[in-house]
């Protein structure tokens, strides 16, 4: 057991499809930050409260620290860096430049990933139902209010057109 | 932090799984959603051989409803719960406390049967279970046997599975049409583990509570059926009078744990605000029935 263990995984990262084999107990954020130079997805509590290090697998929102990198065999897995070059965020984006939805900017990738799933569903939401959208989500500069802002004004944005 | 080594077993069927869990018990771990796992691995407040990961295992997923009664594969994540339109129909219970299931991210990995599996103390699923009188289903290499929610959950994480037992299934009775739910909690922010909560199952014919299944979560060290408020309450109206009795009674029902949420008399408090409003919505409900 004073070996590292092993396992080979075969998924795709942001479009490309990435070989590599992992320490099983390794978890996907870091899988992502070390071994791929991902670091766009940050790592904050390390035990799924503060959701920094929140990525999308197949299609879902998940917490990349309680996933392990071996879970990932076969995934689609889409980072910050993924839905940034993909420009299905961009207008996300603007919104919390010109809303200044962040201070220190660490909670900022995964509030966007979050908030790139309520935009997915297309469906109006109140700011009552975006805070709770995002409550898995910190942020100990904003205060939220600007972030509320910047995710209200992009969904009223993609609906009204 | 990083989680600790272990061996790492991806499995491929159920049986083997059982095997693995009769050769190792206790020093394996089953990973379903890991949405409380992993937090423990990466604390090392959990320090397994082997994990045992069942994610692979379609056999366990997925809801259905036959003969009265809901079953819900044990890997079936919250998000299809939430999403499920035979839960909608005919667990209004499950349906309304879902979505205070942690937060999306969670609800997208975390399982139904972890959560049952585990029996966190704050969990809204076990409550969920607890009123409305489920069904478990465990399989080991001893064979399959049932347990009823009301014999399942035993103390803080402590349930009547067995070290070598894995959760397949849950059966749930379908809600019956005199009958009505509500689900209530109190938690620092949406989301958050629960402080109080309660989970409510009851008949109510003309104002006046002809049956009913009171269950508490979040304060105590497992969900409690909360035998004498119950007393305190079937077969009497929900008058001023009747909630203060169930509200009485419930300090011999509970006996909630003292820690950083509160002390017992706040939480006995939170439990009691939590009665009361869930009583009146019952009624408001049943009104509409």
């Amino acid at each position: 057991m004073n070996l590292e263990e092993t396992i080979q995984i075969n998924l795709t990262v942001n479009g490309e499809r990435v070989s590599r084999a992992v320490p099983v107990r390794q978890h996907l954020v870091d899988f992502l930050r070390i071994d791929l130079g991902l670091t766009g997805s940050h790592i904050g509590c390390e035990h799924g409260i503060c959701g920094a290090c929140s990525v999308r697998v197949d299609g879902a929102v998940v917490r990349g620290c309680l996933m392990l990198a071996a879970q990932a065999d076969g995934a689609e897995v889409v980072t910050i860096e993924g839905l940034t070059e993909s420009g299905e965020i961009a207008d996300l984006q603007t919104s919390f430049v010109e809303r200044n939805a962040f201070q220190c900017g660490y909670c900022t990738p995964g509030m966007l990933v979050t908030a790139a799933a309520l935009l997915q569903q297309g469906k109006p939401a109140t700011r009552e139902e975006i805070r709770i959208f995002l409550s898995g989500n910190f942020c100990r500069c904003s205060g939220y209010h600007a972030i509320v802002d910047a995710v209200e004004a992009t969904l009223n944005k993609r609906i009204s057109r | 932090m990083k989680a600790p080594k272990f061996h790492y077993i991806r499995a491929e069927s159920v049986e083997q799984v059982l095997r693995l869990l009769a050769e190792h018990g206790d020093d394996a771990r089953v990973l379903a959603g890991g949405q409380s796992l992993m937090p423990t691995l990466n604390m090392r407040l959990s320090q397994p051989k082997v994990l045992l990961d069942i994610n692979r295992l379609d056999r366990l997923k997925g809801i259905s409803f036959q003969n009265g009664n809901v079953k819900i594969g044990a890997l079936t994540r919250h998000v299809q719960v939430m999403e499920s339109p035979i839960i909608a129909k005919h667990l209004p219970l499950i349906a309304e406390a879902m979505p205070h299931v942690a937060h999306v991210a969670v609800r997208n990995r975390g399982t139904f049967g972890g959560s049952i599996a585990l029996a966190d103390p704050s969990a809204e699923m076990p409550a969920c279970v607890l009123a409305l009188g489920a069904t478990m289903v465990l399989e080991s290499v001893r064979g399959r046997r049932t347990v009823i929610a009301d014999d399942y959950f035993k103390g803080l994480y402590e349930t009547a599975r067995e070290p070598d037992e894995l959760l397949i299934e849950v059966l749930i009775p379908e809600e019956k049409k005199n009958y009505v739910s509500v689900f209530m909690e109190l938690s620092r922010r949406h989301g958050d583990f629960a402080i109080a909560g309660i989970a409510c199952h009851a008949s109510i014919k003309k104002d006046v509570v002809a049956d009913a299944r009171l269950v508490y979560f979040g304060s105590e060290m497992r969900p409690v059926l909360a035998q004498r408020a119950i007393a305190a309450i079937k077969g009497k109206s929900c008058s001023d009078a009747s909630k203060e009795a169930v509200c009485a009674a419930l300090a011999d029902d509970l006996d909630p744990m003292d820690n950083t949420f509160g002390s017992p008399a706040t939480k006995l408090h939170l439990q009691r605000v939590l009665t009361r409003r869930a009583l009146d919505k019952a009624v408001e409900r049943a009104r509409m029935q």
